[in-house]
């Protein structure tokens, strides 16, 4: 293999400069950048205590004995907790990620549920008076997860696809695929806890949160408060990772701020590791059936992908990968659709590219399948049923680099050297094998605003309450910013993660760069047409700003994606997503990557390791290639830990996650992650947006965990169809 | 895969489990009363032990080079000193278990765990925090390697990965690649920034030659 790029690689074509991150030096330093770093007057430490039944209600609470110890301030239960408004789930319109209000009666609906807050002088204390609480419940048998008695089963038409004829051409294909897939029930981990503090000053509320819309819990938190959102505040200047569980507000933000409102003194929470497990969302498990009919020079004539998805019974959420899987390949007869099944669980949400990470191991791990089947190579399969339109539509892609980066990644990592035979390559006790697989992710945008301000010493602030999870993102505005302006990055200070500043767009969907990048672009040029399109120099700046009989230069911009409809505006600033958008086909906007991987697997023990990956990606623009190959690599290694650790058990009989702790919820450690090689592949889209850029955050992680597998085929001849890949499966 | 140093054991945050859950499940599966009954003992024992007393000892300690005398909860932990009453919010909770190396300080020139560590048993000791690390202006060599290398993401685990990763290259631990994953790996990454965090080890250990 070549040379791992180092950290910071030289920028290739179309991109640029790979400045190091704007909060370097407070990251390092350990300055106070997160939400519950935040100082608070006087505050006050509410803990959850969460309920040991996931279905039946509560029969009583005896909360004497912890009220009454020093030190605890109250104890709230559905007996006294402070009323609130209902919130809507996300997807019905609403605001939250969890319909279910906790705190509102006796019933319970999930495992994990608040069934009581202790509110107390300090942590040690409500811990302690937590232990105290004596809770009788009466209990149902809850259904679990797929084939658990009770659970129900709900078609739904997202993801549903129905091409030419899918029956006709599977039926009379010469080579034709049958299989199943599952992946599991995983949870994001940031190692950010969850936490919420409230402080109200009179009727204006104060929130600090980690979270990934602001402007959303901004306007949910007001709602489920009664209060007008112009008197509520979010302050999150920096999320310690989040993955997608900060995505959408949850019912804790309300409850901790009602709290505080009845105790008249700012309260902090912060949710325990385990808590995090079920007051938060998480990566349902899944279930799929492919089936592949193909000509036997390669080409496919007929694709069925058939998803099934957990949710819970309050909500239906779904991400319904199959819109992407149809996408991928050129294939004239496909059918695709997708199924819920509704069980007693908190309910799922977004996790890292939601619907890909899924769907495409399972389109990913058929495709080697196949691949075999026909005995052709799975780099030559894919370039053989390769596209540049959408099969379902015929709309072409904006650009699709998907061979160029199968070629480029083959080649750093020496694809030829793989003697396509199963368990015909190996060293010492070692099984070696390679594996490949696609990675793909839509670009996708939402609104946005911004505020330039600019002074006649040459200095610009950039204000928009977009978010950095640890993305870039704060860097990578510095640098839209410089270019608009024309002026040194280090003269632009950059302001996020704060509702007094203008709405920027949910930080999910790997959209922050393209939404917010073109709402800063959009309020460049109009500081840029004041001074008739062209900032001055630095040493002219402050002439130029006296001829303009002005000492400061202020813009605002709004931006959307083209086809928004005209609400788009409106419905940012109420922290709702959509705003309705335009009928017309639009082309389709995905970034590529082709990812390959060499496993070892040891031929008595079966223990399974990866001394190096290799990903090739192509995303348009790339801004910063220093952050980028950070989030490739962060991505890859996500695909590792799905690939071969990551799983929440499930207690089938009782609907609760077993491992809920991050010692036995397996993520990547150190000692796990190998060499990485990314690879970024120039590409030019001038379609997407004015900046041409897609968006990185969660491509790379699509696609690792099929290349893993197939990998681990290639060494064993072992097909494991359910992730994640274990020793044990091998055995 | 690699163990990882799960360096404690953890404790659920469940309340203990009421009587007339356990009469439902009644016979249906032994193995689930036995978790419910653990949890109950578990907790009991802690209450128990802890029972109406919310002692307090003096204790006086430094930490980055300050002394600090506190009446401390005997319950409370250093990392709860440092986030709360100590002002020093850059050590970080990632569980609160002994389990992700977010807290991670130095206590008498070693990596500790501060949320495994009671104010109560400090007497005497010299803590470090990542805000005490660099030299005024002039930061640690690790933390220049962290910059330059961009080992970070979203910086949460940043503090400990920094903290323990000086204490790694002084144990004489940092000799190879290998190794420095092997002794980093007690600190999680969810951002995964692992193989620029080893590389920023690598330039550190070089830089103090
Ligand atoms: S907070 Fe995770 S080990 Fe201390
Ligand atoms: S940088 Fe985010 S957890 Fe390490």
């Amino acid at each position: 293999m070549a040379d791992p790029t180092p950290p910071v690689p030289e920028p290739g074509t179309n991109m640029g400069k790979a400045l190091p991150r704007y909060e370097a030096r407070a990251k390092v330093t350990g300055a106070p950048l997160y939400a519950d770093d935040m100082p608070l007057p006087n505050p006050a430490t509410a803990l959850f205590v969460t309920s040991g039944i996931a279905k039946g209600s509560i029969t009583s609470i005896d909360t004497s004995e912890a009220a009454g110890l020093p030190g605890v301030l109250k104890v709230y239960t559905h007996e006294n907790a402070p009323s609130r408004q209902d919130l809507r789930h996300f997807m019905k319109g609403g605001y939250v990620a969890d319909s279910v209000m906790p705190l509102a009666g006796p019933n319970i609906v999930n495992d994990g549920e608040i069934v009581a807050v202790v509110v107390a002088e300090d942590l040690a204390t409500a811990r302690d008076a937590a232990h105290r609480l004596k809770i009788s419940y009466q209990a149902e048998q809850p259904a679990t997860t797929f084939g658990s008695a009770g659970a129900e089963e709900k078609q739904i038409t997202a993801g549903k696809h129905d091409v030419g004829d899918f029956d006709a051409a599977y039926g009379s294909a010469p080579v034709t695929l049958d299989v199943e897939y599952e992946t599991p029930t995983m949870h994001h981990n940031p190692m950010e806890l969850f936490s919420t503090a409230a402080a109200w000053d009179g009727d204006n509320l104060v929130i600090h949160e980690p979270s990934q819309f602001v402007w959303q819990l901004k306007n949910g938190a007001a709602e489920t408060l009664g209060v007008d959102a112009a008197k509520v505040e979010v302050k999150n200047p920096f999320v310690g990772g989040a993955f997608g569980s900060k995505g959408i507000m949850t019912q804790r933000t309300g409850l901790i701020a009602a709290i505080a409102r009845d105790l008249r003194r700012p309260v902090k929470n912060v949710v325990m590791r385990d808590q995090g497990y079920t007051l938060a969302t998480y990566r349902a498990e899944t279930r799929h059936r492919i089936r592949m009919g193909a000509e036997s020079n390669g080409k496919l004539v007929a694709l069925s992908h058939e998803g099934s998805e957990v949710t819970s019974r309050q909500d239906d959420y779904f991400v319904a990968g199959t819109t992407a899987t149809a996408e991928m390949y050129a294939c004239p007869n496909i059918r695709t659709g997708v199924s819920l099944v509704k069980a007693d669980r908190n309910t799922p949400g977004f996790m890292r590219s939601p619907p890909e990470t899924p769907y495409m191991y399972a389109l990913e791990s058929a495709m080697d399948e196949m691949a075999e089947k026909l005995g052709i190579d799975p780099v030559e399969f894919r370039r053989i049923n390769d596209t540049q339109t959408s099969p379902t539509t015929g709309a072409p892609y904006t650009s699709r680099s998907l061979m160029e980066c199968y070629d480029e990644a083959a080649s750093s990592f020496g694809w030829s050297k793989r003697n396509p035979q199963p368990m015909s390559m190996a060293q010492d006790d070692w099984l070696i094998g390679y594996g490949c697989a696609t990675a793909c992710y839509p670009t996708n945008m939402m609104p946005a605003t911004a505020r330039i301000v600019l002074t006649p010493e040459g200095r610009a602030e950039v204000l928009i309450a977009a978010h950095d999870v640890g993305t870039g993102a704060y860097t990578v505005m510095q640098q839209i910013a410089a270019d608009e302006l024309g002026i040194d990055p280090a003269a632009i200070t950059v302001r996020m993660g704060d509702t007094t500043l203008p709405p920027g767009p949910v930080s999910g969907g790997s959209m922050t760069t393209a939404s917010a990048g073109s709402a800063v672009k959009a309020a460049c040029e109009k500081v840029r047409q004041r001074f008739g399109g062209t900032v001055p120099a630095v040493d002219d700046m402050s002439a130029a700003f006296r001829k303009l009989g002005s000492n400061r230069i202020e813009e605002y911009a709004e931006w959307a994606p083209p086809g928004s409809g005209e609400d788009a505006i409106k419905a940012l600033y109420k922290g709702k997503f959509g705003g309705g958008g335009g009928d017309e086909p639009k082309p389709l906007m995905y970034a590529f990557g082709a990812e390959f991987v060499e496993v070892r697997v040891h031929r008595l023990t079966r223990e399974i390791r990866v001394p190096r990956m290799t990903g090739a990606f192509a995303a348009g623009r790339i801004v910063n290639p220093r952050t980028a190959r950070s989030q490739y690599l962060g991505g890859m290694i996500w695909g590792l830990g799905q690939a071969l650790l990551e799983k929440t058990e499930l207690d089938l009989l009782r609907a609760r996650y077993i491992n809920d702790n991050i010692a036995e919820y397996l993520v990547a450690v150190n000692a796990d992650v190998p060499e990485v090689d990314i690879i970024m592949v120039p590409e030019v889209d001038n379609q997407v947006n004015s900046l041409g850029v897609k968006g990185i955050g969660e491509v790379s992680n699509v696609g690792t965990a099929a290349a893993i597998a197939n990998a681990v085929y290639h060494a064993t001849g072992r097909r494991i169809r359910e992730l994640p890949v274990t020793m044990d499966k091998l055995l | 895969m690699a163990a990882k140093c799960a360096q404690g054991y953890f404790m659920s945050s469940r309340p203990a489990m009421p009587v007339s859950r356990r009469s439902f499940i009644g016979g249906s599966a032994a193995a689930i009363s036995a978790a419910g009954s653990v949890g109950a003992g578990k907790a009991k024992a802690q209450s128990s032990a802890s029972a109406d007393r919310a002692k307090k000892r003096t204790v006086s300690f430094t930490v980055n080079g300050d002394r600090r005398e506190m009446e401390a909860d005997t319950r409370l932990t250093l990392l709860d000193a440092l986030r709360g009453p100590l002002g020093l919010p850059g050590s970080k909770k990632g569980c609160d278990h002994g389990q992700c190396g977010a807290c991670t300080v130095h206590v008498d020139g070693q990596r500790m765990l501060s949320c495994f560590t009671l104010v109560a048993g400090l007497e005497g000791k010299e803590v470090t925090t990542i805000e005490g690390l660099a030299n005024g202006d002039e930061l640690h060599p690790l933390q220049q390697a962290f910059i330059d290398n961009d080992a970070f993401q979203c910086g949460y685990c940043t503090p400990g990965q920094i903290m323990s990763g000086v204490a790694c290259i002084a144990e004489g631990h940092a000799r190879t690649p290998a190794e420095i994953r092997e002794y980093m790996s007690g600190n999680i990454c969810r951002c995964a920034a692992y193989p620029n965090i080893v590389a920023a080890v690598e330039q550190a250990r070089d830089a103090e030659g």
